[in-house]
């Protein structure tokens, strides 16, 4: 048992850095210009990043397992550690860094080291997801900001009506933004435990928890113990460096980018477009960071496009390329020291 | 929508509308108080001399009381600023015209009679651009597409009391007044150019809300 826990700390881990820095995505400028308090985001984060990761969480696990199947608890933890050192060196070098990028630089480590075959079908799926989130999250901000400006400019609403629908609405897309951010963003903190470990399901009365449920509840709690412990910080700071922005320009950039996270981790919605005959995404981890600098620059460009910060296009790319082939680096030098200092199978 | 659920947002709303009524009240006192004068009602005037006053006090109050309540709940973060600065550049002519009233009651200055249809111009154009203002500032508010229209309208209501502010001067200084002995026309002058200035105040303020009404529109 203990073992286990040892084994799982590294995607526990994963998962704490995640709720560390990702809850500034969400909730960075309402805190920061206190629309919000830090107790009510964090709240409500906790809450519904649990629920995202348990309710929807199995899609992109789906699709990193697919990609390489880690075959052993050792490995796992191996993976999800050099995940979790990448994320920490890049978050140093000041490069916009994603947790999803990482762990898939740490499962094709895993791959090389053992010799199994990466799906490059599943890979080019993933890529395209990573470089599109942020196209689709720009234009949705583009699309959402001329909605919302021609309906403010002629809305006869009084200023402080707004400034209260303003609120409830940063805390409503708050919401839906943190069970995004569960639901599409788990897959990296449990994906590659989920396909190793066999866990009874667990009966609580209404509903029963599968094996991978009960592991997405446990990385959802970690990811809400970053958020509780560390984001005050992160949102006080990074959160509104990278956001100077309205009240209701966050509005816009938090709904735009968990609309895309959403996208690509909803199964349901999947479906049903499939059911209209629609085109529909992969369900692929993406970088909840890198969404919302794309809607950041979304809502740049639909006001003019004087404020675009081009500088920021360029260390995304840096980071799109670097932050895998760390990762895999790292992944595939310490599951040699596994298996050959520690003597712990990895294949 | 139930006062219950906009809770401090409401009772804001309820108080700075107060206060608008107030500086509108002010500026509507300021008008009748100078028709009066200028008529000649002296009695009258007198009577309702501590009418501004009571609005000026009450204004204050409300002002200070929409600082605390903007600061200690935290509300409407990125327009607090401009939000401040209009309630309390508008105060100053609330301050202005009861200043002018008081100072007409202690020092009675005597116009000519010749003059009284230009004098009424005068206040009625400085009471109007006050009225607008007090409309521009509600639009603000409450409808961000309207606040330009009222803005405009105080800087034609400001244009025309400098006309008037010009032709009485040049009327007390021309022979047409050459009764009325130098130190009376300079104390006509001096009343002249403080009813004009709360126009003057009104058209500064105006500009204020124009440009915040800008940085309001997303």
């Amino acid at each position: 048992m203990i073992e286990v826990i040892i084994y799982l700390s590294s995607g526990l881990f994963l998962g704490w850095s995640l709720g560390a820095n990702d809850a500034a995505n969400i909730f960075g400028t309402a805190v920061g210009s206190k629309m919000v308090k830090f107790s009510t985001a964090a709240l409500i984060m906790t809450i519904f990043v649990i629920l995202g990761s348990v309710v929807s969480g199995a899609g992109a696990s789906h699709t990193l397992g697919a990609l390489g199947q880690v075959g052993t608890l050792p490995a796992a933890f191996v993976v999800a550690f050099a995940a979790a050192v990448a994320v920490y060196w890049m978050t140093k070098l000041g490069l916009p860094v994603s947790t999803s990028h990482s762990i898939v630089g740490g499962i094709i480590g895993w791959n090389l080291y053992s010799g199994f075959a990466t799906d490059l079908g599943v890979l080019r799926e993933i890529v395209g997801a990573w470089i599109f989130s942020p196209i689709l999250s720009a234009v949705f901000a583009v699309v959402l900001f001329f909605i919302f400006k021609k309906w403010l400019n002629n809305a006869k609403i009084h200023l402080l009506h707004l400034d209260f629908y303003t609120r409830w609405g940063l805390l409503i897309v708050g919401a839906f933004g943190a069970y995004s951010l569960g639901a599409n963003n788990i897959a990296n903190v449990m994906g590659v435990f989920t396909g190793i470990m066999e866990i009874p399901d667990y009966n609580i009365g209404l509903l029963t928890l599968s094996g991978a449920q009960q592991l997405f509840l446990l990385g959802g709690i970690a990811i809400s113990v970053g958020v509780v412990s560390y984001s005050k910080k992160v949102m006080l700071t990074v959160g509104s460096n990278i956001m100077d922005i309205s009240p209701i320009g966050a509005f816009i950039v938090v709904l735009a980018s968990s609309t895309t996270l959403f996208i690509f981790a909803s199964a349901t919605l999947k479906d049903f477009l499939i059911m209209l005959g629609l085109p529909s995404l992969p369900l692929v981890p993406v970088s909840s960071s890198q969404a919302v600098v794309g809607a950041v620059l979304g809502l740049g460009l639909a006001k003019g496009g004087r404020n675009i910060n081009f500088k920021l296009l360029g260390k995304i790319g840096v980071g799109w390329i670097l932050t895998p082939i760390t990762a895999a680096v790292i992944s595939f030098i310490l599951l040699f020291f596994m298996q050959n200092v520690f003597i712990r199978s990895v294949v | 929508m139930p006062h219950i659920l906009f809770g401090r947002s409401k009772e804001l709303e309820i108080e700075i509308t107060e206060y608008l009524d107030l500086v509108n009240q002010g500026a509507l006192t300021f008008k009748r108080d100078l028709k009066r004068y200028i008529k000649k009602d002296f009695e009258l005037f007198e009577e309702a001399l501590i009418d501004i006053k009571e609005i000026e006090n009450n204004a204050d109050e409300h002002q200070k009381d929409i600082k605390y309540k903007l600061y200690k709940y935290m509300l409407i973060p990125d327009s607090r600023a401009d939000v401040l600065n209009i309630i309390e550049e508008i105060d100053t002519i609330t301050d202005l015209a009861k200043e002018v009233i008081y100072e007409i009651s202690i020092e009675k200055p005597v116009i000519p009679a010749q003059l009284e249809s230009d004098f009424l111009e005068l206040v009625e154009n400085s009471a109007e651009a006050v009225d607008m203002l007090v409309k521009a500032v509600r639009s603000f508010f409450e409808e961000i597409a309207q606040v330009n229209d009222y803005v405009n309208k105080v800087h034609f209501f400001e244009h025309q009391a400098d006309k008037n502010e010009e032709r009485l001067k040049r009327r007390i200084f021309s022979e047409e007044c050459q009764e009325v002995e130098i130190a009376y026309k300079l104390q006509l002058r001096y009343f002249i150019e403080e009813i004009a200035a709360l126009s003057d105040q009104a058209e500064m303020v105006s500009e204020e809300v124009s440009v915040a009404a800008v940085k309001r529109r997303i």
